[in-house]
């Protein structure tokens, strides 16, 4: 069985101390351990933080092998320093069955190096109009808790609302993405000033709120549970904040991307920047950032987005939608929320690991790191900084938005039930 | 002078100025019984057309050949394209064949910016329409035209009415004029003006008859009937009333004023064939003075550039 000391951590940012992980469990926790035979790991200086969260990936198998894998997705989740990530239903097939889920699940323990946790689909076939087995995936060995039409809206009020009771049976919770489909026809950019002068069709702002409206009054009549996907806007975040004062079940997530960049990069018109929802104005970047920090906004999720490059590098309304985030999180994060004193370490553990798994209803993730809980650790180096090259990545896809950017941090090591996924800042072997 | 022209904004007042009066003296070409100058000798000049314009192309295609360049039209129906070649694919062969400038139509705007940055092709790259973007080169040759007319805009009132919001000409047109010195008014429903025009350096108006009587020029833009299907406004009868050109509309302008259209152009309604065919009309010497002002356009961006290499092969030819 395996053993390893993680020496003079920072726990959460605040106190210093000797981590005894064994056989997948935190055994002890305190200064300078005894550990026996336990693998020496120097973790000086560095963060430690229970294993990452996300409630927001695309690893695009089946159907996508080109653009990313389980396998690769979830290598590229270990690099970014996360033991679950919650996989996207807009596969081929869709996950709209039991079948679908089970398969991805299945992939992810195999591989070993992310529990990849689905997320099933709304709809048959993300069409909008059945409503998929949700029952069936609940009841799966997956146990799906968590439903989405990611990538398209539900935006049928009376399917939304069906939805939403009918998860209450097994806790569920439907993960809208809000984009009323009239509104964001054809649309490439966010609409403001700069949609106009580019002769982008623009992607309102209501598009966005006047669903996240919608579906937190329908989540209130009926009384379940609502997550808003990749919140974007000003005016999301204040529906969120007035639909939380009422105590209303609602839960949200805003991404990295919407956390540090802004519409002005689409001047250069490339792809690499174009995204859904796209990247909004610098005053939709400070309300976000201001709604995470005050908790209207519960986490941070990477919409980690995997496209091939003859994708991206063509022209803007024949790319893609969608860019890779899962190795860059908490990167972004931290230069975003924590270098500008908004977060503390420990609000990230918050809006990174534990509540996305309380949302989730993923048990054994998001513990605290305590003595006798699952051992799923990341160790950070906040003080490292690099330039950001989009070949550096486990993933298949080199969609990054941060290419050439001074990112802070680095993810040293991460721990999946007391087993390395990343070591030294490099991909460990896993034992299938 | 810049290396590509992509946007009007790309231009200094300097540099529009000279591109209009370069213009002025490639026109006198166009009169003499041998229409051709050996400039461009040598040099190859690439019409890249992803959409359907005849107009637009031939123009281009007579301004490069009266510089005596080499011209190879490219146009997405029957080439490789419409097998679903990408554009950067398209644009490294070009760079192959040693394409010197290259001149791009393409539905989707900022094309030819990517062209011009992406690092996939060295040559000039023309922006002859992208999307919803810009036409500079319409702009220019717009600007041309009223120059002739009127003389120096600065000061001068320029009525744009129509589709602003899905119009390249319009945003190439409010930026080129107002760079000249021109008062830009633009006149649509509030459906069709974009979001953000409250920035533009221009005045706007919901309502046309307002906007004309101290007009030096009033242009009208391409209203697409369908529009109406989008709910942009109730009917096509309904448009016209409130913002087509007519006769009694016309009659509103100072007697120098003088009526454009880039066309094609959609008679009866954002214009009357009376408007359309009348003696204020310019708009068949606006196609004239396209070809003058492409051939100012290619003459500064490729002449302008010229390394050492392509200055030898000029000097052996």
């Amino acid at each position: 069985m395996s053993a390893h000391v993680l020496r003079d951590a920072l726990v959460l940012g605040e106190r210093r101390a000797d981590i005894l992980i064994e056989d997948g469990t935190i055994t002890a926790l305190a200064d300078s351990l005894d550990a026996g035979d336990a693998r020496e790991v120097d973790a000086t200086g560095l963060i430690a933080l229970p294993g990452l969260v996300d409630l927001h990936t695309h690893l695009r198998e089946p159907g996508r092998e080109d653009a990313e894998t389980v396998l690769t997705g979830t290598q590229a989740a270990a690099r970014g320093g996360f033991t679950c990530v919650h996989a996207m239903a807009n596969t081929d097939p869709v996950a709209d069955t039991a079948g679908v889920v089970e398969q991805v699940w299945r992939l992810g323990r195999e591989h070993g190096y992310c529990d990849v946790q689905p997320v099933g689909a709304v709809t048959v076939g993300l069409d909008g109009t059945q409503l998929a087995e949700l029952g069936a995936m609940a009841e799966s060995v997956a146990k799906v808790r968590m439903f989405s039409d990611d990538g398209k809206c539900v935006s049928d009020a009376v399917l939304m609302r069906r939805a939403l009771e009918y998860v209450k049976a097994f806790g569920g919770v439907i993960a809208q993405h809000a984009q009323e489909p009239r509104l964001t026809r054809g649309a490439q950019m966010n609409e403001g000033e700069l949609s106009g002068i580019l002769g982008l069709t623009g992607w309102p702002a209501v598009a966005e709120e006047a669903i996240v409206a919608r579906d937190v009054l329908l989540s209130a009549h009926v009384g379940s549970r609502l997550h808003v996907c990749h919140v974007s806007t000003r005016g999301s975040v204040e529906i969120l904040r007035w639909a939380k004062s009422k105590g209303w079940d609602v839960t949200a997530e805003v991404t990295p991307h919407h956390l540090l960049l802004t519409d002005e990069l689409v001047r250069s018109y490339d792809p690499i920047f174009k995204v859904n929802p796209p990247l909004r104005s610098s005053d939709d970047v400070a309300a976000v950032r201001e709604g995470l920090a005050d908790g209207t906004i519960d986490c941070v999720a990477t919409d980690h987005a995997p496209h091939p490059m003859e994708d991206k590098e063509c022209e803007w309304s024949a790319a893609a939608f969608g860019m890779l985030g899962l190795e860059t999180a908490l990167s972004v994060v931290q230069l975003a929320m924590v270098d500008s004193a908004m977060l503390s370490w420990s609000d990230v553990a918050r809006v990174m690991s534990t509540v996305p798994a309380a949302i989730g209803r993923v048990e054994a993730h998001g513990r605290p790191l305590a003595v006798g809980e699952p051992a799923n650790v990341v160790l950070y180096d906040s003080g490292a900084s690099r330039q950001w090259r989009s070949d550096d990545t486990a993933s298949l896809s080199r969609n990054t938005p941060y290419a050439g950017r001074e990112l802070p941090g680095r993810v040293v090591a991460t721990f999946l039930r007391g087993r390395p996924t990343v070591l030294d800042g490099e991909l460990a072997e896993v034992p299938v | 002078m810049i290396r590509h022209l992509l946007s009007s904004a790309d231009l200094s007042k300097d540099d529009a100025v000279l591109i209009l009066d370069t213009a002025e003296e490639l026109l006198s070409v166009a009169s003499r019984p041998i229409k051709k100058l050996p400039t461009l000798r040598g040099r190859t000049v690439v019409n890249l057309f992803f959409e359907d314009s005849t107009r637009t192309r031939i123009s281009f295609e007579a301004a490069a050949k009266r510089l005596s360049a080499d011209v190879i039209n490219f146009s997405a129906k029957g080439s490789s394209v419409s097998k679903g070649e990408s554009l950067k694919d398209t644009a490294l062969t070009l760079q192959a064949m040693g394409a010197d400038a290259v001149v791009i139509r393409h539905g989707s705007s900022g094309a030819p910016h990517r062209l011009a940055h992406a690092s996939w092709i060295n040559g000039a790259i023309i922006n002859a329409g992208d999307g919803s973007h810009e036409h500079p080169t319409q702009a220019l040759l717009d600007a041309f035209t009223m120059r002739r007319h009127l003389g120096d805009l600065d000061g001068r009132r320029v009525t744009i009415v129509g589709d602003v919001l899905h119009s390249r000409v319009a945003r190439s047109n409010a930026l080129l004029l107002s760079i000249l010195g021109a008062d830009v008014t633009l006149v649509a429903p509030p459906t069709l003006l974009p979001v953000g025009v409250d920035s533009w350096p221009v005045q706007t108006s919901y309502e046309l008859d307002g906007a004309l009587d101290k007009a030096d020029v009033v242009m009208m833009l391409r209203v697409q009937g369908e529009r109406m299907n989008d709910a942009f406004f109730p009917s096509a009868r309904e448009y016209s009333r409130r913002y087509g050109l007519d006769t009694r509309r016309m009659r509103r302008l100072p007697e120098h004023a003088i009526v454009m259209h880039p066309g094609p152009m959609n008679r009866g309604m954002e214009i009357t064939a009376d408007v359309a065919d009348s003696a204020r009309s310019v708009i068949v010497e606006q196609v004239t003075n396209g070809v003058a002002v492409r051939m100012a356009v290619l003459y500064l961006l490729l002449s302008g550039s010229t390394d050492a290499e392509s200055t030898e092969a000029q000097e052996e030819a």
